[in-house]
C-alpha cells in the first residue's frame, strides 16, 4: 500500500524550527494514520535533518508508537495492580487465546489490535478494558466474550 | 438560587454512563420546564466509584445525593425531587457513601466532584486565583519561606521538602528557569493525579504560576502521560480560559511578572517520571535518566534551572498561601505536615480516592473510608503501597501511622499513593514476579543493575511460580536485591527490588510453600493449581459452573461441580468466582 506523504508533510511544516518537538510530531503523524509509516520516517529525516536511528530510537523508546499498521479496534487490558489481583492477567490471557494473538499483534483480517497498559488509573473499577477509548470496568471473561462479539456483530452490520 | 444539579464526569462517571445520565437530564428538563429553575454542572469524580453519583442542591431540601444512577432513573428524580419535592428515598446514596467520607480531611480534593472542571468562573467562585492575587502583593522570598514553614514535602513519592526545593531553584543564577509539573502517574495502582487533573485542574495551574513567581521562572511545561485523554482535555481548557482571564500569559493581573504553560503529552514510558528522564523526554529524546548531581534545580531542562513538583503538591499550594503556614503544620505529624491523597483499590469495598491527614494508620484508612474487605469469608492477607517502588505489609503491620519515615522502616515507601488492598486469594510471590515483569518491562536499559540484574531476578521468580524454584534462589534474590539498590543509576533501579524483598521480608512462608510443597495457597499459579473441588470448603452454590466459559465444569443443584480437565483452559474463571476458596 502506498503512503499519501501530503498530510507528512502538512505536519512537518508546522513543526520546523521549534524545539523539542520530535514527539509531538511523530505523535501527530501517528493520530493520522494510526502508525508511524517508513516513508515518513524518511521524509522527516530528510527535511528536518534528523538520522533516522535517532527517529526509530525515539519510536521503539515510547511503547505508545506503532511502527505496522493496526486493526479496526485496539484492545487495551489494563494490567495495573489493582487489576492484576482482580484477575486482569487472566482476562488478557483469555483474549490472546481467544484472538489467536499476542499481545501488540493485530488479528489476520484486521479486526483487533491487542495490548496491554501498565495502568490505566481507573483502579476502583478493576480489572478494566479499554476498547478505541470506551472504558469498560468491572470485567470477567464473559463480559469480555460478549464485547469482542458486539464489535465483531457491529462490523458485520456495517 | 437555582437548583443545582451536578454529575460526576471523570473517566470512571463516564465509563458507567454519566453522558447519557446529563443527556437524559437536559432532555427531562426541558420537557418540564423546568431549564430556567436548574443548573447542571457537570463535575470530577468525588473519589467514590458508584458508577453515576448525582446531586441536587435545592434551597428546600438542601443537598441530597444519588448513587448508582442510570439514565432511567432520570425522569423519576425530575418528576418526585424536582417537582413534587420528595427526594427518592431507594435511590439515595448509601451507609458506605457516608463512611467513605466519614475521617476524611479534603484539601487537595475540596473541589473535586464539586464544581466543573471546565469552567473557570465556578473555579474562581470556589476562592479560585486568591492565592495568586494575594502572592502577587508578596516579595518572592516571603512566598518560599511559607511554602518551607508549612513543611510541605514532595507528594510524587520521595518527599523531599517542597519549601528547600523552590529556594534552590530561587537561587540558582540564570536567565531563564523553567517549571515543570509532572503529571506522569505512572505507577501501577495509583490514579489521585488523573482525578485531580480531571476534577480540578485550575488549581494544579494556578501551584505553578505561584511557583514560578517565587522562583523566577517565565515558562512552564506539564508533562502528562498519553494515558489520561480527559486529564490532557481538561488541562487544555483550562489553560486557555486561564488565559482569557489574564492568569497566564504576559504582565498577569496588570503585574511585572509573565508566565506561561505548555503542556507535552508523553507517550509511553514509566521512566520518564524520573525528573531527569522527564526532562530529557520533554526535550523530545529517549526518556533516560542521567546522573545526579547536578540536580535540575541548578541544570535542568535545556541546562537550565528548573523546579519539579508533582500534581499534588502543586495542589497543596494555594491552600497553604491563603490559609497560612501555621494551618498547613497543623495537620499531620511532627515530620510529615498537610493531609495524603490515596488510591484505595484492590479487594476492599469502597474503592477510590481518600485523603486523610498524615499520622493515620493503615488499618484506620482500609476499615475507615474503605469500609472493610468486599468479601467477608476471604481474609485481609496484606496491603501494597507505593508501587512498583514500594512493598507489601502484612496485616501485622497495618497499624503504623501513615508518614513518611514510619512507612520507609518497613521497607516500603509513601510513593505517590497507590494502596491496593490485598486478601488470602492474593499470592504474595506472583505480586512480586508481577512489579519485576512491569519494572523489568519498563527498565530503560541504560545501567546494567538494572537491565540485567532485574531481569535475573524475574527469571527466578517466574521458576517459583511455575513450580521450579529451589531453596537458593531466596538467598540469590536478597543478595541481588541488595546490589541493584546499591548500584542501579536512578530511582526506577535503585527501588524496583523493594516489592521482593518486602514480600520475602514478610511472606517467605509462602515462597517455601512454593518452593517446597509445589503448591500456591492463594490458588493463583496455574502451574500449581490442579483445578479440583476441595468437598469439605464447596457450599454447591455453583457460581463456578456459571462462570466456566467453556462449560468445563458439571454442577446439579445441592450436588459439588465437577472439573472435566480435558476441557478446561485454566482460565481461573472458576477460581475467580468461587467466594470460599474451594478449588485447588
Amino acid at each position: 500500500m502506498k503512503v499519501n506523504l501530503s498530510d507528512t508533510r502538512k505536519i512537518i511544516q508546522q513543526y520546523r524550527n521549534k524545539k523539542g518537538t520530535l514527539i509531538p510530531l511523530l505523535q501527530e503523524i501517528q493520530a493520522i494514520y494510526g502508525y508511524v509509516p517508513k516513508e515518513s520516517i524518511e521524509l522527516i529525516s530528510k527535511e528536518l535533518l534528523i538520522y533516522p536511528v535517532k527517529i526509530y530510537g525515539i519510536l521503539t523508546f515510547y511503547t505508545q508508537f506503532y511502527l505496522t499498521p493496526r486493526g479496526k479496534h485496539t484492545i487495551i487490558v489494563c494490567q495495573g495492580t489493582a487489576c492484576h489481583v482482580m484477575g486482569g492477567k487472566d482476562i488478557l490471557d483469555y483474549l490472546s487465546n481467544k484472538l489467536g494473538i499476542s499481545e501488540g499483534e493485530t488479528t489476520k483480517e484486521g479486526m483487533f489490535s491487542l495490548e496491554r497498559a501498565a495502568c490505566l488509573g481507573c483502579c476502583g473499577m478493576a480489572p478494566v478494558v479499554v476498547i478505541d477509548n470506551n472504558f469498560y470496568g468491572m470485567c470477567d471473561i464473559q463480559k469480555v466474550d460478549a464485547l469482542v462479539k458486539e464489535y465483531r456483530s457491529k462490523e458485520a452490520n456495517r | 438560587m437555582k437548583i443545582k444539579i451536578l454529575i460526576c464526569m471523570g473517566t470512571s462517571g463516564i465509563s458507567a454512563g454519566a453522558e447519557e445520565v446529563a443527556k437524559i437530564f437536559e432532555s427531562e428538563l426541558k420537557l418540564k420546564k423546568l431549564m430556567d429553575k436548574c443548573r447542571i454542572i457537570k463535575v470530577g469524580d468525588r473519589g467514590l466509584f458508584r458508577d453515576t453519583l448525582v446531586d441536587i442542591i435545592t434551597p428546600e431540601l438542601g443537598r441530597v445525593t444519588y448513587e448508582y444512577i442510570k439514565s432511567e432513573d432520570v425522569p423519576k428524580i425530575v418528576d418526585e425531587h424536582l417537582l413534587k419535592g420528595k427526594p427518592v428515598e431507594e435511590l439515595r446514596a448509601g451507609k458506605d457513601y457516608e463512611q467513605f467520607f466519614s475521617g476524611q480531611i479534603r484539601i487537595v480534593l475540596s473541589n473535586c466532584g464539586e464544581i466543573d472542571p471546565e469552567d473557570i468562573d465556578d473555579y474562581i467562585t470556589h476562592g479560585g486565583y486568591n492565592a495568586l492575587q494575594s502572592v502577587l502583593s508578596m516579595v518572592p522570598e516571603k512566598v518560599i519561606d511559607e511554602i518551607e514553614k508549612s513543611g510541605l514535602r514532595g507528594r510524587g513519592g520521595a518527599g523531599f521538602s517542597t519549601g528547600l526545593k523552590w529556594k534552590f531553584c530561587k537561587n540558582a543564577k540564570s536567565n531563564m528557569k523553567y517549571v515543570v509539573c509532572n503529571a506522569d502517574e505512572g505507577d501501577p495502582g495509583a490514579f489521585m493525579d488523573r482525578s485531580v487533573l480531571e476534577g480540578d485542574p485550575q488549581s494544579v495551574i494556578e501551584g505553578m504560576i505561584i511557583a514560578g513567581y517565587a522562583i523566577g521562572a517565565t515558562e512552564g511545561f506539564i508533562y502528562c502521560r498519553a494515558e489520561y485523554p480527559l486529564a490532557i482535555k481538561r488541562l487544555e481548557i483550562s489553560i486557555s480560559q486561564a488565559r482569557e482571564k489574564r492568569f497566564l500569559g504576559d504582565n498577569i493581573l496588570g503585574s511585572e511578572f509573565s508566565f506561561d504553560i505548555t503542556i507535552k503529552r508523553g507517550a509511553g514510558a514509566f521512566v520518564c517520571g524520573e525528573e531527569t528522564a522527564l526532562l530529557a523526554s520533554i526535550e523530545g529524546r529517549r526518556g533516560m535518566p542521567r546522573a545526579r548531581p547536578p540536580f535540575p534545580a541548578q541544570e535542568g531542562l535545556w541546562g537550565k534551572p528548573t523546579l519539579i513538583n508533582n500534581v499534588e503538591t502543586f495542589a497543596n499550594i494555594r491552600h497553604i498561601i491563603i490559609k497560612g503556614a501555621e494551618w498547613f503544620s497543623s495537620i499531620g505529624t511532627d515530620e510529615s505536615k498537610g493531609t495524603k491523597v490515596f488510591a484505595l483499590a484492590g479487594k476492599v469495598k469502597n474503592t477510590g480516592l481518600v485523603e486523610v491527614p498524615m499520622g493515620t494508620t493503615i488499618r484506620e484508612l482500609i476499615f475507615g473510608p474503605g469500609g472493610g474487605m468486599v468479601k467477608k469469608k476471604i481474609g485481609l492477607k496484606g496491603v501494597q503501597i507505593g508501587g512498583p517502588s514500594g512493598g507489601c505489609l502484612p496485616e501485622t503491620l497495618l497499624d503504623i501511622p501513615i508518614d513518611y519515615e514510619s512507612i520507609s522502616k518497613t521497607g516500603a515507601i509513601m510513593g505517590s499513593g497507590g494502596m491496593v488492598v490485598m486478601d488470602e486469594k492474593t499470592c504474595m510471590v506472583d505480586i512480586a514476579r508481577y512489579f519485576l515483569s512491569f519494572t523489568v518491562e519498563e527498565s530503560c536499559g541504560k545501567c546494567i543493575p538494572c537491565r540485567v540484574g532485574l531481569k535475573r531476578m524475574l527469571e527466578v521468580l517466574e521458576k517459583i511460580t511455575e513450580g521450579k524454584g529451589k531453596e537458593d534462589h531466596i538467598s540469590f534474590l536478597k543478595e541481588m536485591s541488595t546490589t541493584i539498590k546499591h548500584t542501579a543509576l536512578c530511582g526506577l533501579g535503585n527501588t524496583a527490588p523493594n516489592p521482593v524483598l518486602t514480600t520475602l521480608k514478610y511472606f517467605q512462608d509462602e515462597y517455601l510453600t512454593h518452593i517446597r510443597d509445589l503448591n500456591c495457597p492463594a490458588h493463583v499459579c496455574v502451574e500449581l493449581i490442579e483445578f479440583e473441588v476441595i468437598e469439605e470448603k464447596c457450599v454447591k452454590c455453583g457460581k463456578c459452573y456459571e462462570a466456566c466459559p467453556v462449560d468445563a465444569i458439571s454442577w446439579k443443584k445441592k450436588e459439588y461441580p465437577k472439573i472435566d480437565k480435558e476441557k478446561c483452559i485454566k482460565c481461573k474463571s472458576c477460581i475467580n468466582a468461587c467466594d470460599f476458596m474451594a478449588i485447588k
